[in-house]
């Protein structure tokens, strides 16, 4: 959907459009910032899902534990927040009505419940021990370590989907920006669980994961904040472009101080703590940027018009 | 039209898809303009100048449909040697009486008929009682021949003084005082001619934007001069058509609630002209004239047996003496000054909310606090009914609700889906509307409100044998059984009745002058010809012809097009083969066609009456116009009209700019209340029409209802066009610092109200005489109840009348516009009264 | 799913599955001929009983509604534009001229002094009943469904509120409505068509500008009257929606505008976003690809 090849173009000219008085022409998202939580917390439980079946696969106790807990509890937060965003809460059931491949959200929906079925067996059986029924004290561990790997199969389809919701919609900046979205929600649920890690139980595993997510996030950022032409420029600019860029400088902060900090259980949780909150404002103000991309006409009628100017010169037809 | 009238509009565009031009002729670009080919802006009160223009463009190019103005119009007709011209008299015709401000009409008869002429004192009343057009519809007093010159050349024939008389009217006067530019002007005249002559026609739609001035009759009559001149009267796809305002407007005037007048246009008594029976029938009828109007008197018994039955007997002159008398000027306006000054002690308000919707809301409230009693019944808590407690004049202090002395008693009214009746729209069609719902709660009909009352004041007047009780006492009272009146019941009635058998009448010419026939609307009988409601006719277009004289009923005998004699030449054969509707079947010795013929059936062209003979006889086989007293259309109204024979132009009675023709600045006769609290803005030459510089005009928009009782309360409507605003052009708003969206006040010497700025490119200045014309809009149907409120543009009007109707100029005066909001509570009278003190209309001692 | 039921021209009822449905029914809507009386938008609310939109002076000429919405399901737009006359386009020989850009501006902003021709444009939008509606698509419950004639309906008593359908919209069309929840949009009077009656607002539209019908003869109607309009010189006159092979595979309720879709507040070239999403989660799916191989990696080399 970029409008001239998708090439760079940091500056882009003021555009001359014509609008409706300046209405927004698609209908900005109705939407709060519940949803942007729900992605951090969606992604966050995709992340610590991870380190808990790294930690289990290595045979690292602490990691699987704490990957566990966070991961039933970020679960809880974004089935909180999803449900809390519905105009008609109490029929979130109707979900569950049908699976429909063309509706991310469907999919999306699925996704959640099967990964919160098996994270959720995992997340219990770290609590067997406190049960007082034997059979569970029996049963639970063996079918957590199961269900645990189970939930690290999920949890990458559970952190990148929602790039597609947000891409899968007529909202210009979230649109235009399918191709590396998921790349940059994948590298942002990698940096958070990584955060956890490094707060609870810092090692190498997290320390790598930390650089590797955060190096997808920033990489897969900067073809959104610049590949996509006048699309690109909602990330760039207002408010969502500072929310974009503390979360540029604090997932970044965080990699570095995971690398570089690597003696300090206080360094490498602060930079833990960077990561999280960079992978937070990643999602608002990936949101944000998207918000401010359907209030303005000109994001819709520039880009369009540029397309149409474009078959014209191949089609020769107007 | 497209804003008042859309779903009449519909055929506007239909026939655009067709091919046809559209021009529209209005002081702001509306949605009609939209749509219009060519929108021509015109200054707010100059159309006689414009329409003027176009007659002399007609005539001074030939343009006219000569056949046809010699055959059926009066060109030919001599005028007598006494008459004068604005031309000669500066703005004045012969036998202005600056005292009564009356015209002595003698000198604009026809040659040799000075003396059948209406005299001064004569003309005082018609003016007094607004009832000079009842003159013309009657027809004069004109005997039947008159001198003529068919060659048109005799320098007194009315073909050759109207042209003198709009000579003047040139395309560089046209734009000078309407400031239309000279190309669009021509441009409006060459399409309007092109397209009237014998195979095409021209329709002419006018409305309010035409009626509601001092001058408003004699727009109309420009109007009209200019179809009859071009051939477009009479004939299919021509005319001059009134678009109506409620929905049986038409209605109310055939059947009227107009103080002078009775139902068929017959016309209300009054006490010296018409002291006895007789003098009121040949009022009507004039024994010398021809015409239809000769049976007058059967219209008239009929219609008093249908009020008083078995009592109107041929001694007591079927109880004319029961009927009330006119004493002089009972119209609206002055009785509203009449409950100022005490006069008026109660008042029945029905479907009307004047504290919002007539001239003066002022006026129109404080005279509402000064009555004993008001009966207000309406669908909604209106304005009218609720000014003693929520009117402006409370923030003002001028009504303190604990002594507003008014009783006032509200009766909810069913609305039209909840009540059976007809509605008479504006091509005079009776159509049945059946009752959809009950009406809720207490609501009830205004049928059964009357039938009640009446009923009980009946009662209570039954042993009573006061002379002034009788006419009461003897009512036919009988409309059914049941509680709710059987509205049919009251549509026979109206149709009229042979006494001697009981049976409905057919036809207006079965009804008798000798007391065996009744009918309480001569023009409407026949709506229940053969005993069958014709009115509730609903066949399909589709499956009948393109007149469809099966849909509904149109009076009077369900013809659809009047004074249709004139589709056909003077010989009868149709004009055109495209154009042909009415024509003379030689071999069947008969009128025939798509309409009831509007000539007696058999009477053929070439007959030419008798010597000496009257009435319907006395119609030539060529008069296409029967019911005029000579048969003829009329280009020059050789009588009847209060203010002059021919239109000129005067300027509004506010208007900042000199009347670029004549001395004589306004209309000398229109009517005006000159009291303190009716102050009228000075204007051209007084040097002080500065302090109201601007020029503001108030009509309708899509999405409101007039006093806006029926849309101001229903939030589906509201929520259209939530607030008052007015409509600036940018340069006006540059000039006085307007923004858009930001409020403003606009003040005269009456009021001051607040509306939010509309800045629109649909508003431009005009060029008048060299100099800018700022012209301003407001909607008017904002007042202080519903769910939108805002100030009323009717606060900002005076009342100053046209001479012959009565009608107020609501449609142009003069103003100032200030941003920022009124001053509001006592302040605000302060602030109006600097305004009269600078323009000099009030000294300091309040004089 | 056929091959084609995410992007281009289909048969939307057939796509759905019906069998042997009824013929596709839609609206042309003809702003040649609309004279803005707004009686489709009072129609509309008074047979759907869509409560007011609240009561705004929003000084956008006579639109004080604004744009479509959960409580306005016809809009009608009004735009005043200073204008240049055929005639002034001939002599430049190069078409349609304008005499300014007002549009994004409120009326009267245009700089002031003598101008040509000026025009007011009037345009009824409303929901377009793509065939291939970005709302339907991405609905997670089912509530936007396909009717047999080819419509898009909302159920409301399945609608949660998700909002989804909200930002799949490329039309900006449906909304949620506030303290009720759910999502609402024009059914195309689906309880009046399927009875053989015309939907409301086009009953109600006094000059014919909202002609329903069936789809395919609309569409040859619209394009003869396009061609009548350029043959009276009004060549400006263009239609927007028809094509079946437009970004959403042709609108059930399309238009005859008199200037760019954009002025009256239609996006120039929507496509639906459904097009791109077996794209998207390719993409996805590589992603999460990356993902894993990230977890895999960051824990290699340390087998306990
Ligand atoms: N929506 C709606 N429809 C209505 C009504 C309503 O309130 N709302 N009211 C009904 C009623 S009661 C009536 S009487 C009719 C009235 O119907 P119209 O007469 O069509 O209504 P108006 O809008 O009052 O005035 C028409 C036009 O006259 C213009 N005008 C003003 N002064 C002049 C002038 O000197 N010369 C010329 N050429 N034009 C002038 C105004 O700018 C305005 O555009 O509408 C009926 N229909
Ligand atoms: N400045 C300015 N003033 C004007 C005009 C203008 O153009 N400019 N136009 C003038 C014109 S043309 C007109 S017609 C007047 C209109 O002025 P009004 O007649 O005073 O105003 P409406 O609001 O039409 O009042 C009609 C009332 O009747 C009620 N009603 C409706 N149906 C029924 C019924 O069946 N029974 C009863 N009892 N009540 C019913 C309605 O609720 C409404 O309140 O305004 C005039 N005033
Ligand atoms: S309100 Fe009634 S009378 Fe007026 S245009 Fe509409 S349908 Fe006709
Ligand atoms: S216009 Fe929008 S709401 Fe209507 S069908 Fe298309 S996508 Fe759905
Ligand atoms: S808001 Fe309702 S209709 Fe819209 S996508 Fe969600 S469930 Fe479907
Ligand atoms: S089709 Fe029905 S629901 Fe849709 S806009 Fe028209 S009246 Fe409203
Ligand atoms: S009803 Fe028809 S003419 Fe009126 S605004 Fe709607 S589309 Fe336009
Ligand atoms: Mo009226």
């Amino acid at each position: 959907m970029s409008p001239r090849g998708g090439g760079d173009r940091s500056m882009v000219p003021e555009a001359e459009f014509r609008s409706y008085y300046g209405r927004p022409i698609v209908r900005p998202p109705v939407w709060t910032h519940d949803i942007a939580s729900y992605l951090f917390t969606g992604g966050l439980a995709a992340g610590s899902a991870l380190l808990a079946a790294g930690g289990q696969a290595t045979g690292d106790a602490t990691l699987r534990r704490v990957g566990r807990t966070v991961t039933l509890g970020a679960l809880g937060a974004s089935t909180y927040f999803l449900i809390i965003d519905l105009g008609r809460p109490e029929r979130f059931h109707h979900m569950l009505r049908v699976a429909k491949p063309t509706s991310p959200m469907s999919m999306g929906t699925w996704i959640l419940a099967s990964f919160g079925g098996v994270a959720a067996v995992a997340g219990a059986a770290e609590f067997a021990p406190l049960l007082p029924s034997r059979l569970l004290r029996r049963v639970l561990p063996p079918a957590g370590d199961a269900a645990g790997y189970g939930a690290a199969v999920l949890a990458p389809a559970l952190a990148t989907y929602t790039a597609v919701l947000f891409a899968d919609t007529a909202v210009p900046s979230w649109n235009a920006v399918h191709p590396e979205l998921p790349f940059m929600f994948a590298g942002s649920a990698l940096a958070s669980g990584a955060g956890v890690g490094l707060i609870a139980a810092p090692g190498k595993p997290a320390r790598r994961m930390a650089v590797l997510g955060a190096a997808m996030e920033l990489a897969a950022g900067h073809r959104v904040e610049h590949g996509h032409g006048l699309l690109s420029e909602p990330y760039r600019q207002g408010r969502p472009g500072k929310l974009l860029q503390a979360a540029r400088l604090l997932t970044a902060a965080g990699a570095a101080g995971a690398v570089l900090g690597r003696r300090s259980r206080a360094v490498s949780a602060l930079s833990g703590l960077a990561l999280l909150a960079g992978s937070a404002l990643t999602r608002f103000g990936v949101f944000e940027a998207g918000v401010v991309s359907a209030k303005d006409p000109k994001y819709t009628v520039v880009p369009q018009r540029e397309r149409l100017a474009a078959k014209t010169e191949v089609t020769g037809q107007p | 039209m497209a804003e008042a009238h859309p779903v009449g509009f519909q055929w506007v565009i239909e026939a655009k898809k067709r091919g046809a031009k559209i021009i529209h002729i209005d002081p702001r670009f509306t949605r009609t303009s939209a749509l219009a080919h060519t929108f021509v802006p015109v200054r707010a009160g100059a159309d006689i100048a414009f329409l003027g223009g176009v007659i002399n463009y007609i005539l001074s190019n030939e343009k006219d449909f000569r056949e046809y103005v010699l055959a059926y119009t009066n060109a030919s007709m001599l005028v007598s040697e006494d008459f004068q011209d604005t031309e000669e008299l500066d703005g004045l015709f012969s036998g202005f009486d600056p005292e009564t401000r009356a015209y002595d009409q003698s000198s604009w008869q026809y040659a040799g008929q000075q003396d059948h002429g209406q005299e001064e004192g004569e003309s005082h009343v018609d003016r007094e009682t607004a009832s000079g057009l009842e003159q013309e519809s009657h027809g004069p007093p004109i005997p039947a021949d008159v001198p003529r010159d068919p060659t048109l050349q005799d320098p007194r024939c009315v073909y050759q003084v109207l042209k003198r008389h709009y000579a003047r009217y040139t395309p560089e006067v046209v734009e000078q005082l309407c400031g239309v530019p000279r190309e669009k002007f021509l441009e409006v005249c060459e399409a309007w001619t092109a397209n009237s002559n014998r195979e095409r026609t021209t329709a002419l739609v006018y409305s309010v934007g035409w009626t509601q001035h001092s001058v408003g009759v004699q727009y109309i009559r420009t109007g009209a001069i200019i179809q009859l001149l071009l051939g477009n009267m009479g004939r299919p796809g021509g005319g001059v058509m009134a678009l109506r305002g409620h929905a049986s407007i038409q209605g109310s005037t055939d059947i009227p609630t107009l103080f002078n007048l009775l139902p068929g246009y017959l016309p209300m008594p009054h006490f010296q002209q018409h002291e006895t029976f007789d003098q009121w029938i040949d009022a009507i009828r004039h024994p010398e004239q021809k015409g239809f109007w000769a049976d007058a008197k059967a219209y008239a018994v009929s219609l008093l047996k249908s009020y008083w039955g078995d009592a109107a007997t041929e001694e007591n002159d079927y109880g004319y003496g029961w009927l009330p008398r006119l004493t002089g000027d009972h119209g609206t306006y002055q009785q509203v000054l009449d409950m100022i000054d005490g006069k008026v002690k109660g008042y029945f308000l029905l479907g009307q909310n004047p504290a919002v919707g007539s001239a003066h809301g002022r006026a129109q409230r404080l005279g509402m606090a000064n009555l004993d009693w008001l009966v207000v019944r309406d669908l909604f808590m209106i304005e009218s009914a609720t000014f003693w407690k929520n009117g402006p004049e409370v923030a003002t202090g001028e009504i303190v609700p604990e002594q507003c002395k008014t009783e006032v008693f509200f009766m909810p009214a069913a609305s039209h889906a909840e009540k059976e009746g007809t509605f008479t729209q504006t091509q005079r069609m009776l159509q049945w509307r059946e009752k959809a719902v009950d009406p809720p709660g207490d609501a009830r009909s205004e049928l059964w409100f009357f039938y009640h009352l009446g009923r009980r004041i009946r009662e209570r007047l039954r042993d009573s044998d006061r002379a002034r009780d009788a006419a009461v006492k003897n009512l036919t009272w009988d409309y059914g059984s049941s509680d709710e009146p059987d509205a049919e019941l009251v549509l026979k009635e109206i149709n009229g009745y042979d006494l001697r058998t009981g049976d409905l009448l057919g036809s207006y010419t079965q009804m008798k002058p000798d007391g065996s026939t009744s009918g309480g609307c001569w023009i409407y009988t026949g709506v229940y010809a053969d005993g069958v409601n014709q009115a509730a006719r609903r066949k399909p277009g589709s499956e009948q012809s393109y007149v469809a004289p099966e849909w509904g009923w149109v009076w009077p005998a369900n013809r659809r097009t009047l004074y249709n004699r004139a589709s056909a030449d003077p010989d009868g054969k149709p004009w055109s083969e495209r154009k042909k509707y009415v024509w003379w079947d030689a071999g069947k010795g008969e009128w025939t066609g798509d309409d009831v013929p509007d000539f007696e059936k058999t009477k053929p062209p070439s007959y030419r009456p008798p010597e000496g003979s009257t009435g319907v006889a006395a119609i030539s086989g060529d008069d296409a116009f029967i019911m005029q007293g000579d048969g003829k259309g009329w280009l020059y109204a050789p009588s009847g009209l209060i203010d002059g024979p021919m239109p000129t132009h005067y300027e509004p009675a506010e208007s900042g700019v000199r009347n670029p023709l004549y001395g004589q600045q306004a209309n000398p006769t229109r009517k005006v209340y000159d009291r303190t609290d009716n102050l009228t803005n000075p204007s051209a030459p007084d040097s002080r029409a500065a302090v109201f510089p601007y020029v503001f005009s108030t009509s309708r928009l899509t999405e409101h209802h007039t006093a806006g009782g029926m849309s101001r309360q229903l939030p589906y409507l509201s929520e259209l066009q939530p607030e008052m605003f007015v409509e600036v052009s940018p340069q006006l708003a540059a000039e006085r610092g307007l923004t858009h969206l930001g409020w403003a006040h606009i003040v005269t010497a009456r009021a001051a109200i607040e509306a939010r700025v509309m800045i629109t490119d649909r508003l431009r200045p005009l060029r008048i005489e060299g100099r800018t014309v700022h012209q301003i809009w407001m909607p008017y149907h904002w007042g202080g109840e519903g769910v939108v409120t805002g100030d009323s543009a009717n606060d900002l009007i005076g009342i100053t009348l046209d001479p012959n109707v009565l009608i107020q100029e609501s449609k142009v005066g003069t103003c100032d516009i200030r941003a920022g909001r009124r001053p509001s509570g006592p302040g605000l009278l302060a602030y109006v009264r600097g305004y009269r003190l600078r323009a000099g209309l009030e000294d300091e001692s309040g004089k | 799913m056929g091959s084609n039921s995410l992007y281009g021209p289909i048969d939307p009822a057939t796509d759905a599955g019906y069998v042997d449905p009824p013929p596709r029914m839609g609206f042309f809507t003809d702003t040649s001929v609309c004279i803005g009386c707004k009686a489709c938008e009072v129609a509309c609310k008074e047979w759907n009983l869509v409560p007011d939109d609240g009561f705004n002076l929003l000084g956008h000429s006579y639109d004080n509604t604004g744009g479509l919405s959960a409580n306005s399901w016809r809009h009608v737009a009004f735009v005043e534009q200073p204008f240049a006359g055929d005639a002034l386009a001939e002599a430049a020989g190069t078409g349609t001229q304008f005499l300014g850009m007002p549009l994004s501006d409120l009326p009267g902003k245009a700089t002031p002094g003598p101008r040509g021709d000026f025009r007011w444009l009037m345009m009824s939008n409303v929901c377009k009943h793509c065939t291939h509606a970005g709302c339907l698509d991405v609905c997670p419950t089912g509530a936007l469904f396909r009717t047999e004639f080819g419509t898009v309906v909302v159920q409301q008593d399945i609608c949660n509120g998700c909002g989804y359908c909200v930002s799949g919209c490329p039309y900006g069309v449906i909304d949620r409505r506030e303290g009720d929840g759910r999502a609402w949009k024009c059914t195309l009077c689906y309880d009046r068509i399927g009875d053989g009656l015309t939907p409301a607002c086009a009953k109600a539209c006094p000059t014919e500008s909202i002609q329903f019908g069936e789809l395919d003869e609309l569409r040859e109607r619209a394009a003869r009257r396009v061609e009548d309009l350029h043959e009276q010189g009004v060549a400006e006159a263009r239609l927007y929606g028809h094509e079946e092979d437009n970004g959403v595979g042709g609108d059930g309720a399309f238009f005859l505008l008199l200037d760019e879709p954009e002025v009256y507040g239609l996006p120039p070239d929507p496509v639906v976003a459904t097009r791109d999403l077996p794209r998207m989660w390719k993409r996805a799916g590589l992603a999460a690809l990356a993902m894993a191989a990230s977890a895999v990696v960051a824990f290699a080399g340390r087998r306990g």
